[in-house]
């Protein structure tokens, strides 16, 4: 392929796009490169949250003498879930999701990580889905990548990662969309040429000015489009909601930005929500994190409006906390942790999982929740449902080595 | 490979100057570096202690307000002065660290500043450190460059701004008096497991949970306020010896010293050595080191008690120091610095920039490039790998900056062709020459050439 025939190729593909949308004839589904109308959308909690004080467990004898100033159950504003779990008063918002079975949890999960509990390595072991053994810097890919990468004929833009941070999880060879929302790039013709030669023999450069500049393109043309369409109802719903929580707010914006592409072709979105380590004060921190992990969960429901029936937000961390508050009314690094679900699609009203027991003798080293399932299953069992993928592909290719034995049926 | 002034500037340095001259040798970079601070006198940055008037004010304006139950309009419009100026000294401060590599013969002291300075990563909190980390900088790194290792731990470690980033202020031993009178209170392990896994060991280090928690019990006490600035509390000290990677620390009454001596030990590791020797030949030479490089950096560490400027020197003089060819991507900062510098775009034109100017033209975009300055994701800094940086939206953003940044200064703008050399030396490959040839406009030349992934790497 000579420089600039993948490049024309491109354009020529964001041009019909363009004229498809909007033509009566053909709706972009048509257009769709994926083999599925399910959406996943893969949020990493970036710090390692503390799942027992989101997914609070009351009913556990042993639960009340552990946390002595961050408290627990009804008495500490929870909202009770299921006579055992209390949700924390910061995702409140969110029960009318819970009673609709549009919300679920599991709980006292992990990855295979474990006893050094740096954020960085958990992060980096998370987002690779393998077992600790093969967590060569070299080979470094992420899992929801790997699931495109079992599917012929995947588009760049069925899977977005979204943000200035790069994603890991949906790193590697399967080709997928990376962008900013407040990315703009205006060039003429000429430099785009010149920027293509001088970047014509380093491949990450050509790569990923191929993508900017396709990316810029088919973002262009569905604004437009966007424009041209009336705005719908949940359009108006998502706008209306980002106005009432301050407008422009980090975490609003990739959510709005994520709605946008999920609408349309794109299948997976993944990003991330930073501000879950919390040390020292944990009460007034986990609140600011929870509440933009409720406003992201709110506005794509608003927003997806009709799509929201085939979605499923899954939002996974490092992992947990300690069991103990320590002396600064925060946590320390833990274990077993919580993942959260959400969306149209899910099973949802249910708190999965094996719970361990918050007993010294229950506890992992004695001091964290014990983890009782691998997180990367719930994960898998997701994908399953969702996209129904194989397996035996799971548990192979997608994440190596796992066993996906009594995990639910987490999708409808 | 023998020493290359190109190189030396682009990869150890901020870059080439139409006028500055390039260093001569590795022996000139280290003369330099040992030599007077000439760029911290042009350009000066407020150390912590300077901020310790205002953040009294600001306390005493809090006390009042409790006591009246609000704020009076005169208290209203004295906070707000208060914030506004500490909004514009974080703006300043951001250009001074550009105007100093714009001007300076001796970059290799302010790339030096920045590795360490993300090495030990501090983030503003609440009050007074929200928007002054680049005076913990200032304070506790700039003058420490040229030392040892083990004294700018220490430095780092009890300094004010580091203790409340980790969130040691409050965290006392188990057994202390102050949490057998308040049993609420005790330990919390941040600051131990980071001063373990990023600052001294690394993660690959030989340490345990049990280490990381014995050395939070060796720190407890250590705590700060704007009075003293760092304060250890023996009441908050653990009784009782310690015992961190197989040493013991401290006897019945717990002290200072246990925490200085720990430290000491940690800088002079063997683990800390490799760790940290490993992290500046990645930082500046290649994110996949020369194994021999790191090896004789980490045995002059430990023959000298890890004497930074002998490791620098082990460093700078091993053949693949300036072997090309170059494949680091420049950090937005480094490739802002580096822009303007080969442009020739005098320190004090960025230094009279306003805070709007500062957002628009500096901190902006290069936020968008995926470096919120003085805000990485955690306590690890940036991350190394060109990967991470050459992202579609990160190029695109660095390309837009480019472009902005030649029309703006189109008044002075040199010829392409000329410019080629003047940013890279005989580093340009043949695409760059042709793209400066074949542009249309003087603007676009050289906006191509600064995009390119010629001036992009370093």
């Amino acid at each position: 392929m000579s420089m600039t025939s993948r490049r024309n190729f491109l354009l020529r593909g964001a041009a019909i796009g363009c004229s498809a949308a909007a033509s009566p004839l053909l709706t972009p589904m048509t257009f769709a490169a994926a083999p599925w109308d399910a959406r996943l959308v893969v949020i990493i909690l970036r710090g390692g949250m503390d799942g027992i004080d989101v997914v609070q467990p009351y009913g556990d004898r042993d639960a009340a003498g552990l946390r002595p100033t961050l408290g627990m159950g009804e008495g500490a504003g929870a909202s009770d879930l299921d006579g055992f779990f209390a949700l924390h008063p910061g995702l409140s918002e969110l029960m009318p999701l819970w009673k609709a079975g549009e919300l679920g949890f599991a709980h006292a999960v992990s990855t295979p990580y474990r006893d050094k509990r740096s954020h960085f390595d958990g992060q980096d072991l998370l987002e690779a889905g393998t077992g600790f053994d093969v967590m060569a810097k070299e080979k470094r890919d992420g899992w929801l990548n790997r699931m495109l990468q079992t599917i012929p004929g995947i588009e760049a833009e069925t899977a977005y990662a979204i943000g200035r941070e790069d994603q890991l999880v949906l790193t590697g060879a399967a080709a997928v969309a990376n962008w900013a929302p407040e990315t703009r790039l205006n060039l003429s013709p000429q430099a785009e040429r010149l920027l293509e030669l001088v970047y014509h023999d380093d491949p990450i450069y050509r790569e990923a000015i191929a993508e900017a500049l396709d990316l810029t393109d088919s973002l262009e043309a569905a604004a437009q489009a966007q424009e041209e369409e009336e705005m719908d109802e949940s359009m108006a719903d998502m706008a209306n909601m980002m106005q009432a929580r301050g407008g422009n707010k980090a975490h609003l914006k990739l959510a709005e930005f994520a709605v946008n592409r999920l609408r349309h072709e794109t299948r997976v979105a993944s990003f991330s929500i930073n501000g879950w380590d919390t040390h020292g004060g944990q009460a007034a921190g986990l609140k600011r994190a929870l509440a933009s992990l409720q406003d992201v969960i709110l506005a794509m429901k608003a927003g997806l409006g009709p799509v929201w029936g085939k979605t499923t937000i899954i939002a996974m961390t490092e992992f947990g906390r300690t069991a103990r508050e320590n002396g600064t009314r925060g946590t320390d690094h833990g274990t077993g942790g919580t993942m959260v679900m959400a969306g149209g699609a899910l099973r949802g009203g249910k708190v999965y999982g094996q719970w361990p027991g918050l007993a010294e003798a229950d506890l992992y080293a004695g001091r964290d929740l014990m983890p009782t399932a691998d997180v990367r299953a719930y994960a898998a069992a997701t994908m399953r449902g969702l996209f129904g993928i194989e397996k035996s592909l799971l548990e192979s290719s997608v994440f190596p080595g796992l066993d996906m034995a009594g995990v639910d049926r987490l999708i409808l | 490979m023998a020493f290359d002034p190109t190189i030396a500037a682009i990869r150890f340095g901020s870059g080439l100057h139409p006028q500055l001259p390039a260093p001569k040798s590795a022996g000139a970079m280290l003369k330099l570096l040992r030599g007077p601070d000439v760029m911290a006198k042009a350009f000066p940055i407020p150390v912590y202690g300077d901020l310790m008037p205002e953040a009294h004010r600001l306390r005493e304006l809090a006390r009042a307000r409790k006591k009246l139950g609000k704020r009076t309009p005169k208290m209203e419009a004295e906070v707000k002065l208060i914030r506004a100026n500490d909004r514009e000294r974080n703006a300043m401060m951001l250009r001074h660290l550009i105007a100093r590599n714009l001007d300076t013969e001796d970059g290799f002291r302010e790339r030096l500043l920045r590795f360490w300075a993300d090495h030990f990563t501090v983030k503003g909190r609440g009050g007074i450190t929200r928007n002054n980390v680049g005076t913990y900088v200032e304070d506790a790194l700039r003058g420490r460059i040229t030392g040892r290792f083990g004294d700018m731990l220490k430095a780092v470690v009890t300094h004010p701004m580091m203790l409340v980033f980790l969130d040691q202020p409050r965290s006392v031993g188990p057994n202390s008096f102050i949490a057998g009178r308040t049993p609420r209170r005790g330990l919390n392990e941040n600051l131990a497991r980071e001063v373990l896994e990023l600052h001294t060991l690394g993660v690959g280090g030989r340490y345990t949970q049990k280490d990381v928690r014995e050395l939070a019990e060796v720190f407890a006490g250590m705590s700060q306020n704007i009075d003293k600035g760092f304060n250890y509390m023996t009441r908050g000290g653990e009784p009782g010896a310690e015992v961190v990677l197989g040493r013991s620390y401290g006897g019945e009454d717990p002290k200072v010293e246990d925490i200085y001596a720990v430290l000491h030990d940690l800088a002079l590791h063997p683990d800390t050595a490799r760790h940290v020797s490993r992290k500046l030949v990645v930082h500046f030479v290649s994110d996949t080191p020369d194994a021999g490089m790191v090896e004789e950096m980490a045995a002059e560490w430990q023959r000298t008690d890890g004497d930074l400027m002998a490791v620098y020197s082990v460093m700078l003089n091993h053949p693949a120091a300036f072997a090309g060819p170059l494949t680091k991507a420049k950090q937005p900062i480094d490739f802002v610095c580096s822009a303007l510098r080969a442009l020739g775009v005098p320190g004090a034109e960025v230094a009279a920039l306003n805070l709007g100017r500062t957002r628009r033209n500096l901190a902006g975009p290069m936020i968008l490039m995926g470096q919120h300055w003085e805000h990485p994701v955690g306590p690890d800094g940036w991350p190394e790998d060109e990967a991470h940086w050459i992202t579609p939206q990160g190029l695109a953003a660095r390309i837009s900056w480019a472009m902005r940044l030649a029309s703006d200064q189109r008044k002075t703008l040199p010829d392409p062709r000329d410019f080629v050399g003047q940013a890279l030396g005989d580093l340009a490959s043949e695409p760059v020459h042709f793209a400066a040839k074949a542009a249309e406009t003087r603007m676009e030349g050289i906006g191509v050439i600064l995009s390119s992934p010629d001036f992009q790497k370093r």
